[in-house]
């Protein structure tokens, strides 16, 4: 009965809305058989103590990710060009807090 | 309105027997995700048990509190269904030990759950309104104890031929507990006599179609009775409930009054 059943078990990524959020946040990961019982695992395992009123799962193996390896080429050219930041415009008063 | 409170305390003590039994599995899930989700589930049952006795102490008076009345009662005292304190296994004799099953204990929480929620939903309008406020909180668990417990079946029943004969097992070991429901006894008749009760007879058939129609699903055949009623509710229990208590209450008893 200890057999691990996990190997035959996708593994699925979990993202919770807050209360206050607008947008749902990664926060973990988790195996189970198919979506509905990944939603309910997420429910017990991600949201116990009110993190949350919404969540997706979404299965691990339909997320294409960036190499780590590629992090110099992908993101260092942007470390240096500063005038993309629109810090440099003058904000009319009457727009406010932007 | 107050509803009897024998009928409260045996609303209370389905939900800590169970409760206690769905505990044993903390720590021991066959996976983390199922271990989070029983203890889970055994602490949302701790909790509405806490709520009765909190009630029914306050009605009894004399100094009773939720603490005594789940740790200082005698097992004859408890009026829990007799399905609620079996072991989380095959039938066995009270002391003797075995691996847990899980199909034993997915069953059990099924057959269970899928009658409190008849049960919440009807008692929400009962004119005992502290009872009725119990019965709104504890629905919506219910309601998700029931979720989680017929989506095991199916997955048991519809599974592997290991699983499915294992849930067929337990289905046949625990099923003919559930007669215990329906034999109205002394409080049950009281609470429904004042208005305050469910007379659960009127939910048999809403039940049977939860059982069937999930067994179905299930590809699981629906076990036949054979006469026997037990009557935990009364006060009669198999020999299993002792040793669940001794488990339960040692503590308390061993330091009475002793707090975090």
């Amino acid at each position: 009965m200890n057999k691990p059943a996990l190997k035959d078990w996708p593994l699925w990524e979990v993202f919770i809305r807050s209360k206050q959020g607008l947008d749902h946040k990664h926060c973990g990961s988790l195996h189970a058989a198919d979506p509905a019982q990944a939603l309910h695992m997420a429910r017990d395992v991600y949201t116990r103590r009110q993190e949350g009123v919404s969540i997706w799962v979404v299965p691990s193996a339909a997320i294409t990710a960036s190499n780590p390896d590629d992090k110099g080429e992908l993101f260092d050219p942007a470390a240096d060009k500063i005038y993309r930041h629109p810090t440099f415009y003058e904000i009319p008063e009457e727009v406010g807090h932007m | 309105m107050k509803v009897p409170t024998d009928y409260l305390l045996h609303l209370a003590d389905n939900a800590v027997v169970l409760g206690q039994r769905d505990a044993e599995w903390c720590g021991h899930g066959p996976v983390l995700e199922e271990d989070l989700a029983l203890a889970n589930i055994s602490l949302d049952l701790i909790g509405q048990a806490r709520l009765l006795y909190q009630l029914a102490a306050t009605r009894l008076g004399n100094g009773a509190t939720e603490d005594a009345l789940a740790y200082f009662r005698g097992d004859t005292d408890f009026r829990n269904y007799t399905l609620l304190e079996l072991p989380n296994s095959v039938a066995l004799v009270g002391y003797a030990k075995t691996d847990m099953d899980y199909a034993t204990t997915v069953v059990r929480n099924f057959l269970y759950s899928a009658l409190m929620v008849l049960v919440w939903e009807a008692l929400q309008d009962s004119p005992d309104t502290d009872l009725a406020a119990i019965a709104e909180k504890s629905l919506k668990e219910s309601r998700y104890h029931l979720h989680h417990s017929a989506d095991w079946v199916i997955k048991f029943g519809d599974g592997t031929e290991e699983s499915h004969n294992r849930a067929q097992a337990a289905f046949d070991h625990l099923y003919p507990y559930t007669e215990e429901f329906w034999a109205l006894n002394k409080f049950e008749q009281d609470a429904i006599a004042n208005g305050t009760g469910v007379d659960v007879k009127t939910l048999r058939a809403a039940w049977e179609s939860i059982i069937k129609e999930t067994l179905d699903q299930a590809t699981l055949a629906l076990p036949t009775t054979k006469g026997h009623l037990p009557e935990g509710k009364n006060g009669r229990h198999s020999e299993h409930l002792s040793f669940l208590l001794g488990e339960m209450q040692s503590l308390a008893r061993q330091h009475p009054g002793a707090t975090w």
